[in-house]
């Protein structure tokens, strides 16, 4: 059995496979690439085209093992899709963990403010983000099937990534995604993890002698759209080195894609006439291109910039404008990696009464004082630091995080040279399944964050009072995937017939906020503590049965259970030993 | 893959070559009346199931050659020379550039629109085409043409006296496609647009 390892990534998804005894390598995935043309590429972009039939005739969007069909994903939905935005499904994973909108219902492609009239409009299908995730996963499976006939992926080992940010819901929803592609079976891994692995596996033994006991490494993963921090720690366990994953970020909506958009309305303005859609676009590559040759090694001091005419006069109709490596810098090192001190915190988005449905994007752009906060809350400070992402492609981005880096910690701090920043992931997750084949060295996880339910304090009704909300412990940050706790007795009751709903809560282990560094199952801590988040409600409605006639009230106690899948289920059992209950993660639009 | 390699060399010879060989001027698309008016009334299709899964079972593959409306091999060194010269200009737009006058415009004007030309059509070329030189070594080099050499490889310039090996001054070192990797292309797509109209709405 092969093992295949997926990156699901947010703007560019990646299949690598590997053997019991044959290294990780990339596969690559046939997709339309243009009316009608399909051709292999390493990469599948994360795109889901929903065109009407005048806007793509089916015939050109069919594949290899399909006949004409009404959607397309990667290159060309992408490229097509810029002209028809309002058929286009993009960035499906930041909507997969936004909590704001149901994420199994059709809001995709989102419109907004729109959403009321667009059903007045005419054929615009719409997809679930969960569904919109499955399609991915999709054409991957059919392309690996298509090309290797005799060993379907689905017979296969497969391992998806996930953001080590997503929320138990999230993750479950990926599994869900991944099941509606046909993969019945997946186990997940954080990326930052399969970053690790992969440049595990790039170094060979090598890295036993660049990381000792003692060293902490950074993985700074800065991709399009999104950036991932998480900390992994290298200790001594009785002569034998052990990799731990001790910290995780939050999910920022941030990333190259933003750095492409600042630059390309920089050089915008200079060019004294409205540019349309397309022309726009082309500036945005062009940018692109631009910051990786100017924020390089021996860059020049600038480059000639032209957007062709868009008429078939291409000469007359070129634009001719220039972008200095003084601009670049200025938009790009000091707008989005300022030299903050290790205090910097993040400004954050102040709640407005009236704010559109929408991706929760970061306010504040610069990467550093997310990094400096995300260093701060976990007290720690890497002794290494790992890239990876297209972002870091620019090696003048990556020399300020690590001068950043060594100024916070006020020592060196080293870079590991990993895999292709495009590729890692997958390369990472597919060597990680030859590690749980017992082929290599395993880093412990387990959850990364502690989560809690919400429980109620009995209180006499005060009005104008909310009573006050305890959040109880169930699973211990860093509980390890296969492993179960119970929660000694409490008074929690289901009520047979109706659905019981219960608030859900998850934090990360602060050193500024003691409460939460040591909570294990069982403590109580108040739900408004500094670090603790809300997530969607866990519910479960039992159904009356002989046992359980309807309004019962049955009480029960909590069992946490990460499964070997990597997901997060709670479970009620009833105190009588007559009946187990799991609780579901509801993922309905939340008031 | 060998039927696109030589789809790619009779594309290069017809468009480069001095005389249009007879066989192809066949190909070449009957007059047609421009695209004015609405497209001619197809056959209504069949409306595809709305999907609410995506396709968790691939179909089999299309029914093999026998079964399929047989597109001949004169129409496959068409299209496949047709869609090379689409993703040039998709990617490049060589056709736009071509076939502007260039009178008028500076150098400088050409010059700023070349760079992106070069960019777009250097990238399918990097993303189709493996090339190598057919004759390793440097060019104004003094070279040897071994014995039993292929003249289709090595073209000689001047008189050749006596039998190879011969000696002479390499002026190019030649091209040679060592892999080409073209899209496979869907049937029932007309190749004879390689540059869709665009109505902005």
């Amino acid at each position: 059995m092969k093992i295949l390892g997926i990156d699901l990534g947010t703007t560019n998804s990646a299949l690598a496979a590997a053997e019991d005894d044959a290294a990780a390598r990339p596969e690559p995935i046939a997709q339309v690439t243009g009316p009608g043309e399909i051709a292999a590429r390493t990469t599948l972009p994360s795109f889901l085209l929903l065109p009407g039939e005048l806007e793509v005739p089916a015939a050109q969007l069919q594949l290899p093992w399909s006949g004409p069909l009404r959607y397309a994903v990667g290159e060309f939905a992408r490229d097509r899709g810029a002209e028809l935005p309002h058929r286009l499904v993009a960035s499906a994973k930041s909507w997969l963990c936004n909590p704001a909108i149901d994420r199994s219902a059709p809001v995709l492609p989102f419109r907004g403010a729109q959403r009321e009239l667009e059903r007045d409009m005419e054929g615009g299908e719409r997809v679930s983000p969960v569904n919109a995730a499955a399609r991915y996963l999709a054409h991957l499976r059919a392309a690996w099937d298509d090309a290797h006939p005799d060993e379907p992926a689905a017979e296969q080992e497969v391992l998806v990534t996930v953001p080590a940010s997503f929320d138990p819901v999230a993750r479950e929803l990926t599994v869900v995604a991944a099941r509606e592609a046909g993969f019945d079976r997946v186990t997940l891994l954080e990326e930052p993890q399969a970053a690790f692995y992969a440049y595990l596996a790039h170094r060979g033994d090598a890295w036993r002698r660049e990381l000792t006991p003692g060293s902490v490494v950074l993985v700074c993963d800065i991709g399009g759209g999104t950036t991932d921090f998480s900390l992994i720690e290298i200790a001594d366990d009785a002569g034998n080195l052990v990799l731990e994953r001790i910290a995780v970020g939050d999910h920022i909506l941030l990333g190259g894609d933003n750095m492409d958009l600042a630059l390309a309305a920089l050089v915008g303005r200079g060019v004294g006439r409205p540019l349309d859609a397309l022309q726009q676009r082309a500036l945005v590559h062009t940018c692109r291109r631009a910051k990786e040759q100017l924020l390089g090694d021996g860059a020049p001091d600038k480059l000639p910039i032209a957007i062709l005419g868009r008429s078939s006069k291409l000469i007359g109709g070129t634009i001719k404008t220039e972008v200095t490596r003084a601009q670049v810098e200025a938009v790009l090192i000091d707008g989005f990696f300022p030299e903050v001190d290790a205090d910097a915190r993040a400004a954050q988005r102040r709640a407005g009464g009236l704010r559109e449905l929408g991706l929760p994007y970061a306010h504040d752009p610069a990467i550093t004082r997310h990094l400096a906060e995300f260093l701060a809350r976990f007290g720690r400070m890497p002794t290494h630091v790992l890239f990876n992402g297209g972002v870091m492609k620019a090696p003048r981005l990556a020399a300020r995080v690590v001068d950043r880096l060594r100024a916070w910690a006020g020592r060196d701090v080293e870079v590991l040279a990993g895999a292709d920043p495009d590729l890692a992931v997958a390369l990472g997750a597919a060597h990680y399944g030859q590690v749980r084949r017992g082929k290599g060295i395993r880093i412990r996880g387990g959850t990364a964050r502690a989560y809690y339910i919400g429980i109620e304090s009995a209180m006499p009704a005060i009005p104008g009072f909310t009573p006050p909300v305890k959040a109880l412990c169930v699973a211990p940050q860093g509980l390890e995937e296969g492993s179960t706790v119970e929660l000694p007795d409490d008074e929690l009751g289901l009520v047979v017939g109706e659905t019981s709903v219960f608030r859900f809560f998850a934090a990360a282990a602060r050193p500024d906020v003691p409460a939460l560094v040591t909570d294990q199952a069982g403590a109580l801590i108040d739900a408004d503590t500094e670090g603790v988040a809300e997530l969607d409600p866990v519910e479960k409605l039992v159904a009356a049965d002989a046992d359980h006639p309807a309004g019962q009230l049955v009480p029960v106690r909590l069992e946490a259970h990460v499964t070997e899948v990597g997901t997060l289920e709670l479970w009620c059992v009833a105190r009588d030993g007559r009946g187990r209950w799991k609780l579901e993660y509801s993922v309905r639009e939340r008031s | 893959m060998s039927r696109l390699f030589l789809a790619f060399l009779c594309f290069l010879r017809i468009l480069f070559g001095k005389k249009l060989p007879p066989e192809a001027s066949k190909f070449l698309p009957e007059p047609t009346t421009p695209a004015l008016g609405p497209a001619p009334e197809k056959a209504p299709a069949a409306k595809p199931p709305t999907e609410t899964r995506p396709e968790t079972r691939p179909e089999p593959r299309p029914a093999p050659a026998e079964d399929r409306p047989r597109v001949s091999a004169a129409q496959q060194h068409r299209d496949g020379a047709l869609a090379l010269l689409a993703l040039l200009q998709r990617e490049g737009r060589l056709v736009d550039f071509l076939l502007e006058p260039l009178d008028g415009f500076s150098d400088a004007d050409i010059g700023a629109a070349v760079r992106d030309v070069h960019r777009g059509c250097r990238k399918v070329l990097d993303q189709h085409l493996s090339l190598e030189p057919v004759m390793p070594g440097a060019e104004e080099a003094r070279v040897a043409v071994p014995r039993g050499f292929d003249p289709a490889e090595v073209r000689l310039i001047g008189e050749a006296r006596g039998e190879p090996p011969f000696r002479g001054t390499l002026r190019h070192h030649g091209w040679r496609v060592v892999d080409a990797r073209l899209p496979a292309l869907a049937d029932g797509v007309d190749r004879a647009v390689i540059a869709p109209a665009e109505v902005e709405l």
